[in-house]
Parts: structure tokens; sequence; C-alpha cells
């Protein structure tokens, strides 16, 4: 319920079980914190360049310089 | 004034170099989208051969790396769109997933043992700290392919919830249950891995 929130309005019914049950449930509480940390950490991975270490093989890019260089022939 | 100076010239294009230009930085892009790397080759190709046929499509306006992500962007989205095809009605406590019952009991309360607790990533800095991403991003790929689908298209773009479900033709339900799952998996193995 606490995801259901997130991405849509809760019930009125929803919204008032869920605040009764969040003031006793601790490990809620902390998970509601998390889950916006983890959000937050999410985008930015996405956002951000990505990171220079991954690299594709040498073969294959060569194949690919090779295939593209046939296209550009054939036009 | 100078026109030349108001009207900037539009940024040509080389695909002789792309591959050594855009091939290692589209690879990352993808590979951080997709949870498989013989698919993140296949559609860095697919947008080259893609970016080849569109080239007369080519405004200039952006920068090529610009243009070629773009392509690849969509690319991206069809293919999340191919795993959301046919998918049926998902329910929180569907057991199909495996994963709904290892955290929850019958009353739907947290197992004790799968109890959030503290690893210290209140204070963390992910901009900072690179061992922490690395280990976020391993946790990503983890996940099953349709639920990073979702989740990485609602945080791509900050796309709004009504855009992504309907690109992806899902349910506003099955988008919560999908994200809910993949946040408890993500956590779960965050705290695994960190603590």
């Amino acid at each position: 319920m606490i995801e259901k929130r997130m991405v849509k309005p809760l019930t009125l019914q929803e919204n008032i079980e869920l605040r009764l049950h969040l003031v006793t449930c601790g490990v809620c509480r902390l998970y509601i914190k998390q889950s916006h940390k983890i959000d937050l950490m999410v985008k930015q991975i996405l956002k951000n360049t990505p990171p220079a270490n991954i690299r594709l093989d040498d073969d294959f890019k060569k194949e690919l310089k090779v295939r593209i260089d046939n296209e550009l022939n054939k036009s | 004034m100078d026109n030349k100076e108001i009207i900037a010239e539009p940024t040509p294009l080389k695909p002789h170099e792309w591959v050594n230009a855009h091939a290692d930085y589209l690879y990352a892009y993808t590979i951080t989208r997709v949870n498989s790397e013989e698919q993140a080759r296949d559609l860095v190709q697919e947008t080259f051969l893609a970016a080849l046929e569109g080239m007369h499509k080519f405004e200039g306006k952006s920068s090529e790396r610009t243009w070629l992500t773009a392509i690849l962007r969509n690319k991206i989205i069809d293919t999340y769109r191919k795993k959301t095809k046919g998918l049926k009605t998902l329910s929180i406590n569907d057991t199909e997933a495996g994963e709904t019952e290892f955290f929850w009991n019958e009353e739907g309360h947290w197992h004790q043992e799968h109890w959030p607790t503290h690893f210290g990533i209140d204070n963390i800095d992910p901009l900072v700290n690179k061992e922490f991403n690395h280990i976020l991003q391993r946790c990503m790929q983890k996940l099953p392919a349709l639920w990073l689908s979702v989740f990485t298209m609602k945080h791509m773009d900050d796309e709004t919830t009504d855009t992504v479900c309907a690109e992806l033709k899902i349910s506003a339900s099955n988008f919560w249950v999908i994200i809910h799952r993949a946040k408890l998996n993500l956590r779960a193995c965050l705290q695994k891995n960190w603590m």
C-alpha cells in the first residue's frame, strides 16, 4: 500500500488503514524512508553519464565497424 | 550582425567514426537499463543501423551522441513493451513470482527475518560513493527483466505513471505491484550486500 500510495491516491478507507498501521509499524516507516532513498539513487544512476568502465568487447566493435562501412558503401 | 553568428552550423554526422566515438557509451547506457549483455549489444547494433537509414532525418540540432541516444532510448522502450505485452493482472499475493511468500506471512505482515533494518543508506551520497552505486547497479541487474523494465522506465525520464502505463500498455494496479516487488527486492539486495 505504501508503494501504491506513491503511484496513485489511496481511497479514504485505505488511507485510514495505512495511517493506523504506520503508527505501530516501525519497520514500515523505515521502509518508506528507504524506499524514497532508493528512488532517488536509481534516478541518479539513470541520469548520470553511464559508467566509463563498462565497455564493449573489441571484436564486436570491429564487426560493427565493418558492418557500418559496408552499409555506407552500399548507398 | 553577421548571420553566421546566429545560425549555428548543423553538426555533421560521421558514421565511420560512430563505433569508436559512441559504441562504449551507448552500450553502458543500455546495460544499466536492460539486464542482458547480449540484448544490450544487439540494441547498440540496431541503433547504428537505424541511424544509418535515418541519416537524412538528422537535422543537426543536437549532437550526434544525443541523436543516437534518442534512437537507442526508443529501441529500449520497444523491448520493454515486448516484455509487458500480454501481461495478465498481477496480484500482490500472486505467488507466481515466488517473492511475495518470501516476504509476507498469511496476515500480510512482514516476516520478521525480512524486516527492513537500518543499513546506513540514509547518509550516502551516491555521487561520491562509487562502491555503493556499483552495488545498486548489480542489484538492478538481478531484477527480473519485466520488473527492471517498468522500474527503469519510471525513473528514466521522470515519466508520469500514466505515461509509463500507456506506453507499456499495463494497468495502474499491475504497475504498482511490479514497482513494489522490484523495490522490495532491491532493498533486500542492498541490505544484504552493503551491510
